[in-house]
């Protein structure tokens, strides 16, 4: 993708945390999340301990830590939940600032708000260094189903065609007197939805004829599938390493 | 254009062995949908699967208000199952909850076998028995189309949101009670589909006006090629 087509959560650059093969850091990913979630969430420390390893990464790939706590605030509704749980949980309660709050209900909140938030940092992360077409790569080179990742593949290549091709019909349809706010406009939104729908369609028939006349068998012909380095592999699951020892300590201690 | 929100469960919702089971169902049901979907679609699976991925991609970026303050977006299993069938709708949702967890942060890493079994599976299919089971007024006319595609949405929301009950009463964080969580969970996701069967209604019929061909449940349900004389044209025969 060219430029202008820049996608809203990568930060390009050219730091060791973007170079490193994209297959490592989803592995990499998916363990540090693995080792928050099974860590008991009455062991408060480890979670800053987990934190850390994140601003280091962060430092590392040079993203400065003001641009993921913007994006972080997708997490806002799971935030309200667990602020709620306190005062909804059930079981034993204690007394805070004259307030009745449930004990069991906190450490539910506390574990979805440090947990989640934790998560949403590390899925950011990931997608800050790398490049949604360097992801796609990563999967097929973990051996994800060949018809999956050809699929998004091209869903990832035409949807930024369809998304403004809504906002071209958007904005027509408010050129023309369209108010979106008011419910009984729904009518418009969904029948130009439907358009969408069609035109959608009607492009993949004329993709499917373009991509037969260009050779099409039925697979994506095989990427470089060089076998990734041993360092590459050290260098990324590094960080998971230290994760797994702070988990691993929390389990003891706990 | 506010913030987005995360509107699919995120990590430490559930507890780590429910995201290992719910991650291996949602595997087999997607190896299902895999199989079936290239029987519909033979060589053409992976182009069109990706622009009706594309088109649930671009829908869900539609909000609406469910309540004050409150905004839902739609989900899009239903309109995909009723449009491309189970199979292939089950396919293009997987791999929209796959890209928006790993680009967009939407839902998280361990949870997407959880998100994938709601809405890409259970919501699916769900919603794909209840258009089968009406088909039979669908097929007659616009307003049973409708109503059809109303009612196979509504269910799909409130089967995905009681897939998430019944996922956080077999490992939750708990702390509430599970009634609570499914009387608040169920209440806002009827709201929800309330909105989003009335969207995939509408969006279904005007698909069904111009390419009846391409709705999926009505298939094999071509009524026969009516001869109409033009209202527009008689004047001029009869002045010639």
């Amino acid at each position: 993708m060219g430029g202008g087509h820049r996608h809203p959560l990568h930060w390009p650059g050219n730091s060791p945390g973007h170079r490193l093969p994209p297959q490592v850091k989803i592995v990499a990913a998916l363990l540090l999340v693995i080792c928050v979630v099974a860590t008991p969430r009455q062991v408060f420390w480890a979670f800053g301990g987990y934190l850390l390893v994140l601003l280091v990464l962060w430092r590392v790939a040079g993203v400065p830590v003001r641009w993921f706590a913007k994006r972080a605030l997708i997490e806002l509704p799971f935030v309200v939940l667990a602020v709620l749980m306190p005062f909804v949980g059930v079981g034993p309660r204690v007394e805070v600032l004259g307030v009745p709050v449930s004990v069991e209900g906190a450490l539910a909140g506390w574990a979805i708000l440090a947990k989640g938030t934790l998560g949403v940092l590390t899925s950011l992360t990931l997608a800050a260094t790398t490049s949604p077409t360097e992801l796609l790569v990563g999967l097929r080179r973990l051996h994800a189903p060949a018809v999956l990742t050809t699929i998004a593949t091209l869903m990832l290549r035409y949807a930024e065609v369809i998304v403004a091709e809504e906002r071209r019909m958007r904005l027509a349809r408010l050129a023309r007197g369209h108010n979106p706010r008011f419910l009984w406009q729904v009518g418009a939104t969904a029948r130009g939805l439907g358009t969408l729908f069609v035109r959608a369609y009607e492009r993949g028939e004329r993709v499917h004829l373009a991509m037969l006349s260009r050779g099409w068998t039925g697979a994506l012909p095989d990427a470089d599938d060089r076998r990734t380095s041993p360092r590459s592999w050290c260098a990324g699951l590094s960080p998971v390493a230290v994760t797994a020892l702070v988990w691993g300590v929390a389990l003891w201690t706990s | 254009m506010t913030t987005p929100m995360a509107m699919h469960m995120s990590d430490g919702l559930l507890d780590p062995a429910t995201s290992a089971l719910f991650g291996l169902v949602a595997a087999a049901g997607l190896t299902l949908a895999v199989l079936r979907a290239r029987r519909d679609l033979d060589d053409r699976t992976a182009p069109m699967a990706g622009l009706v991925a594309a088109f649930v991609f671009a829908a869900q970026m539609l909000n609406f208000p469910v309540l004050p303050g409150v905004s839902g977006h739609l989900l899009g299993g239903a309109l995909a199952a009723l449009l491309v069938g189970p199979a292939v709708g089950a396919l293009c949702l997987t791999i929209v909850l796959v890209i928006q967890a790993l680009m967009f942060a939407d839902g998280g890493l361990t949870a997407l076998g959880a998100n994938v079994t709601n809405m890409a599976l259970i919501g699916t299919v769900a919603g794909y028995l209840v258009a089968l089971g009406l088909r039979r007024f669908a097929v007659r006319g616009r307003a049973g189309l409708a109503v059809m595609a109303f009612l196979a949405a509504l269910v799909n929301t409130v089967a995905a949101a009681s897939g998430f009950v019944v996922e956080y009463g077999i490992g939750g964080q708990g702390g509430v009670s599970l009634v609570g969580v499914a009387t608040a969970i169920l209440g806002v996701h009827i709201l929800i589909g309330v909105g989003e069967g009335v969207i995939t209604a509408l969006t279904v019929t005007a698909v069904a006006a111009v390419r009846p061909d391409l709705v999926h449940v009505l298939r094999g349900a071509d009524r026969p090629l009516q001869l109409r004389p033009s209202p527009v044209a008689r004047p001029e025969e009869s002045g010639a």
